[in-house]
């Protein structure tokens, strides 16, 4: 199963959106393929221990998203990525992160060429590929 | 169906002129798995013993399943699995005699579940209650109040005293039942990592008056911190609609703010401070703020040898 979904209880973020972010970087990565089953709800929330109206929210809120469909028989199955948000919210959402992270760095002594080898680092952690739809 | 299993109205109950219980009015629909929270002493089991017709309610009333609590006829009552609190269990019975001895007060029983619970929590049937441990006691009170498959389960503080493994097994337990039979469960719990996980909704008791029902994200929703950068000193904070608790740090003012609206947004512009922020909070934040002794603070201890 490529889809490896965890959560952790007692933090700032609820559940449920655990469970979509987690979706949604699995699709990301690449680590989960378009057309892959996802999980039903009752599995997962047996799976997870949950009650399974975190996970059914998880799941409206992902297909709303258009990053997950249900098939007839098929149960569920990830969509073909398809960007949903606007260039412009993209960017809102991740300012505040970089700006975050700049400010850490450079407190910590790092400099911008370092900075930016490291990101590059991490995004190929994250299996990204290089450039985007290659 | 979204019938109300469990409805309350004005429940009250006094214990020798003090309340236990004021004024209690929620419904629990059926199908949900339902918190009940609140601190030691403010009216959780009380509740439950009332709910259950174990004691009379001062005045006001509740229902069951439809029914007046202080009426439940047997057959309405064989559909209800009741867990008091403490795990209790005759010592001297071993789990199958335990099992013989509850399987005759009822009609339905199904064995299969029973010993499936066992197992899951390892206990052999000729096991004598008293050489159990707490988390498998607690295993054994969960099958005999599992086996008859109730439509209601009123669990009274499930986890109390177990390990996080007996814990895990009992909350998968709870989202098993949930599976089969439209099963509502109404647990009372201390551990908020546990009600995060499996309720759908909470009810908040404090000092015997029900401070909030509502869903687990709408409780999480209604609760928000604030944290107020200033220049110099923080002013003193006017009054502000829905303030819980508010924190002094240096020249930094914590707030946390319960259903806060466009008021208190333009009530917080007022005091002129450099920055507002709003930062996220998770459910034992929220609870802690909600159940804490209300205005100004710096400290706990600043209440310590405090007389009140």
């Amino acid at each position: 199963m490529a889809l490896r979904i965890k959560i952790q209880t007692g933090c700032d973020t609820p559940i449920y959106r655990q469970i979509v972010d987690q979706v949604h970087l699995a699709a990301a990565t690449g680590t989960a393929k378009p057309g892959e089953a996802v999980p039903s709800i009752r599995g997962l929330a047996e799976q997870l221990v949950v009650n399974p109206n975190t996970v059914a929210k998880a799941y409206a809120e992902l297909r709303n998203e258009g990053l997950i469909e249900s098939q007839q028989g098929r149960g569920m199955t990830l969509c073909d990525r398809r960007e949903v948000l606007t260039d412009s919210e993209r960017m809102r959402r991740v300012r505040p992160l970089l700006s975050d992270l700049a400010k850490q760095a450079v407190m910590l002594g790092f400099n911008a060429q370092e900075l930016s080898r490291m990101l590059k680092d991490e995004c190929k952690a994250l299996g990204q590929r290089p450039s985007k739809g290659a | 169906m979204t019938d109300a299993v469990i409805q309350t109205d004005k429940l009250t109950k006094y214990y020798r002129g003090q309340p236990a219980v004021e004024d209690l009015s929620m419904s629990v629909p059926q199908g949900s798995v339902f918190g009940f929270l609140g601190r030691n002493g403010s009216g959780k089991t009380t509740t439950i013993r009332l709910l259950l017709g174990l004691t009379a309610p001062t005045r006001g009333g509740s229902t069951l399943l439809g029914h007046d609590s202080q009426h439940l006829p047997p057959q309405l009552r064989a559909q209800i699995g009741y867990m008091p609190e403490g795990h209790p269990a005759y010592g001297w019975m071993k789990a199958r005699e335990a099992e013989r001895f509850h399987k005759s007060f009822y009609t339905h029983w199904n064995g299969d579940l029973f010993h499936a619970v066992l197992e899951h929590f390892r206990i052999t049937p000729n096991t004598k209650a008293k050489h159990l441990s707490r988390g498998m006691r607690a295993g054994l009170c969960l099958a005999l109040t599992l086996a008859t498959e109730p439509k209601l389960l009123i669990l009274d503080d499930p986890a109390l005293g177990l390990d996080p493994v007996a814990r895990h097994s009992f909350l998968e337990s709870m989202v098993y039942v949930t599976r089969e039979h439209n099963c509502t469960i109404l647990f009372s719990s201390h551990l908020l990592s546990d009600v995060e996980r499996v309720a759908d909704r909470i009810a908040v008791l404090d000092h015997s008056v029900l401070r909030a029902c509502c869903s687990v994200e709408t409780f999480r929703q209604q609760v928000r911190q604030v944290v107020m950068r200033f220049d110099g000193e923080p002013p003193a904070l006017p009054a502000v609609p829905g303030l819980l608790t508010s924190l002094r740090m240096g020249n930094e003012l914590r707030l946390t703010l319960v259903n806060a609206n466009g008021e208190v947004d333009q009530a917080m512009k007022q005091v002129g401070a450099a920055s507002v922020e709003t930062v996220p909070i998770g459910l034992e934040e929220a609870f802690l703020a909600y159940l804490d002794d209300r205005g100004e603070r710096t400290s706990f201890f600043d209440h310590v040898g405090a007389k009140s």
